[in-house]
């Protein structure tokens, strides 16, 4: 039984790995279905993360922190917006931009207004989210199987990783299923038919980059708010990167997206597990090189060994109205 | 919106000077806001940086110093952006590169000096170079986005460097994660040793033989990029790909050979840190320097003539930066950080924000001259 366990602890570590991965794909993939381009998820998760902690920490309410990171994220999106969109801007540099003016400004504020180290102060249990227990878990502890799936698998979580695997089937039913959705991705892949049909390209590109900034909050105040009581430097570590890379490899649809960010939430998971221990045959594994895996497998995947991604057609091109 | 102008009509000062400038300028503002809600006076800031970076010889030499790092990253990112590629890992790069400089001249030191000068320099271009190789395959065989794979690249390149520091090229005498120092006579004259020569007592600088050959470099992509044919082909690739496959220029080709001269360009960083100051290698040498090698390149217009001023500008912001960060206690080097992400977003992204006004103002009043 000591294996089972092992098990259902590293699949309860995954599905809490995988949020913000999770969110942050749902983020792009608004993004990227309606043409523009989001490398700026590292960027904005990482405002969202700052902003939540300092927002809980002066309100006392982790949902306050929630609301003001969906609002700074909103505007980070917004501002992506403003230059790629109303002004041509080029696309990628505007999230290369975002994502360096925000790694320097949520550390250099954070240590301007709470100390040289970088960090905000930590959260007390009533500023940040705590872990649900689900109904009947306790109850179902001890029945096998079902117990050792709902009570330590499923139950346990924070709040946001119920959101997050809930979002998954909305996001897709946004998508593919509504009017809205329709048009979303008609704008990413022919801008110029779109228009003709009397839809303004710009507005819903702007609209896709709206609810892009909701649920890349989502993903920060997570890291900050629940996962750990405070922020610190950098702590969004790449996973802005890597839900793109999931995005791309899941060839932007949520449901093969959501199993990229679950791949990547289990090496992960794996990776922390792996470290230190003696392997048969190996040996132990410098700890420096563990920790490269989840890096080594997005340039694996990306590299599209399973299968070449297609890209929305007008994916990072202006539109520029004819006269 | 002003209406555009016609472009032919542009002064070439007003498209590549005035509207660089005037967003320079809105990138400084925006920063200023940032110091002043950090909780410092801005102007006091200003001042700090001004004095720390010109106002003593130390103070100078090291201005110069940082200006050589990013004029290496700079040209770099410039190289990849002419054939429209996004190579955000330079950092990686020069990490990797220095790894090249170190074991050249660690295993080769019984060469004569200037022979060990150079081939450390191609050891730089050479690692720089392979590292920049694999994203460079992945998309030009398949398509893999360059920006994703260099900054998965710079994690693992990270990553590898501290292990190799930590259990493999350690000097194991010591406690930090870095090697064993190079031998003395293998270090980089410095500008300490050359205003020696004329009589000034500096006590230390870090200003070395790699500012000339940063100045070299600038000259060698000038060459490159626009008087030959490799630079023509590059250049046409990423102005239109599918012009250029139709004219007969694999794009595939000319993407990794873009990359190979970007990497490599990074990579000698290296040779500035290693040679030149630290003479063996830290844990985590490029600090952040590939990353302002983007800014560098953008508000450079992506030419060396424009790289070299962007350079300095921000080889005043590292080193006043400084000053800054040791008489102000709210302010983090990190601010100067948001600051190159303001000056990206301002040179890059929304380069276009004032420039239909500024050049038809500039148009219009050239027209009225001529009138009258």
């Amino acid at each position: 039984m000591d294996n089972l366990a092992d098990i259902a602890s590293l699949l309860n570590s995954t599905f809490r790995i995988s949020t913000p991965l999770v969110f942050a794909a749902m983020a792009g993939l608004f993004a990227e279905r309606s043409g523009v381009i989001d490398f700026g998820l590292e960027g904005k998760m990482l405002a969202a993360a700052f902003v939540a902690a300092v927002g809980s920490y002066f309100f006392g309410s982790p949902w306050m922190g929630l609301l003001l990171a969906i609002l700074a994220c909103v505007s980070l999106s917004m501002l992506h917006g403003f230059a790629s969109v109303t002004h041509k801007g080029d696309q990628v540099v505007s999230c290369v931009a975002i994502n360096i003016l925000m790694i320097g400004l949520t550390t250099a504020l954070a240590a301007a207004w709470f100390g040289q180290a970088g960090l905000t102060p930590t959260l007390t249990s009533d500023q940040r989210f705590l872990e649900i227990t689900l109904p009947f878990a306790d109850a179902l502890q001890d029945v096998p199987i079902i117990g050792l799936i709902y009570s330590d698998i499923i139950s346990g979580h924070y709040i946001f990783v119920y959101i997050a695997y809930l979002s998954v089937p909305i996001v897709f039913w946004i998508v593919f299923k509504t009017s809205f959705g329709l048009r979303l991705r008609a704008v990413g892949e022919n801008p110029s038919a779109v228009d003709t049909a009397g839809i303004n390209v710009f507005s819903m590109r702007y609209k896709a980059l709206m609810v892009n900034g909701v649920l890349i909050a989502f993903a920060g105040a997570h890291l900050s708010t629940a996962v750990n009581a405070n922020f610190f430097r950098e702590m969004s570590a790449g996973r802005g990167y890597l839900a793109l890379a999931a995005l791309i490899f899941g060839k932007w649809h949520p449901k093969t997206a959501l199993i990229a960010c679950l791949l990547f939430g289990f090496t992960d998971a794996l990776q922390i597990r792996l470290q230190g221990v003696e392997l048969p045959m190996i040996g132990t594994i410098p700890v420096q090189l563990i920790q490269a895996i989840p890096y080594i497998l997005t340039v694996v995947l990306l590299a599209g060994f399973v299968g070449k991604a297609i890209a929305p057609n007008a994916i990072g091109q202006p539109y520029i109205k004819e006269r | 919106m002003a209406t555009a102008v016609d472009k032919t009509k542009v002064p070439w000062w007003v498209a590549n000077l005035i509207v660089p400038l005037v967003n320079l300028l809105l990138a400084l503002l925006v920063s200023g806001l940032f110091i002043f809600i950090a909780g410092e006076n801005p102007l006091q800031a200003v001042r700090l940086i001004i004095y720390g970076s010109f106002g003593y010889i130390e103070g100078f030499a090291y201005t110069l110093y940082y200006t050589t790092n990013f004029v290496f990253t700079g040209l770099a990112f410039a190289v990849a952006f002419h054939c429209r590629l996004f190579n955000i890992g330079g950092e990686g790069q020069a990490y990797i590169g220095g790894l090249g400089v170190f074991l050249v001249a660690i295993n080769l030191s019984f060469l004569p000096v200037p022979l060990v000068w150079l081939l450390a320099t191609a050891g730089a271009v050479v690692f720089g170079a392979a590292w920049a190789y694999i994203p460079a395959y992945l998309q030009a065989k398949r398509g893999s986005h360059v920006v994703i794979t260099t900054i998965m690249f710079n994690f693992i390149a990270s990553s590898l460097m501290v292990f190799l520091l930590v259990d493999v090229i350690r000097d194991f005498k010591q406690m930090g994660p870095h090697t064993v120092a190079l031998p003395k006579e293998l270090w980089f004259p410095t500008f300490k040793e050359l205003a020696h020569l004329f009589g000034v007592k500096i006590r230390y600088s870090p200003l070395n033989l790699s500012f000339l050959i940063a100045i070299a470099a600038s000259f060698f992509v000038w060459f490159l990029i626009w008087k030959t044919k490799w630079g023509y082909e590059m250049r046409a690739v990423g102005h239109n790909t599918k012009a250029a496959i139709y004219a007969g220029i694999s794009p595939h080709k000319n993407i990794i050979i873009a990359m190979l001269i970007s990497g490599g360009l990074a990579g000698m960083l290296g040779i500035n840190e290693i040679l030149g100051v630290h003479h063996k290698i830290v844990a985590g040498f490029p600090a952040g320097y590939g990353f302002t090698g983007i800014a560098v390149a953008l508000m450079g217009r992506n030419h060396p003539i424009g790289i070299f001023p962007a350079a300095f500008l921000f080889g005043i912001l590292y080193q006043g930066g400084s000053e800054v960060t040791f008489d102000m206690p709210n302010i983090t080097r990190y601010m100067f950080v948001a600051v190159q992400g303001v000056i990206i977003l301002f040179s890059g992204a929304l380069e276009n924000l004032f420039r239909p006004q500024i050049e038809s103002f500039f148009v219009n009043r050239i027209n009225k001259e001529k009138m009258a």
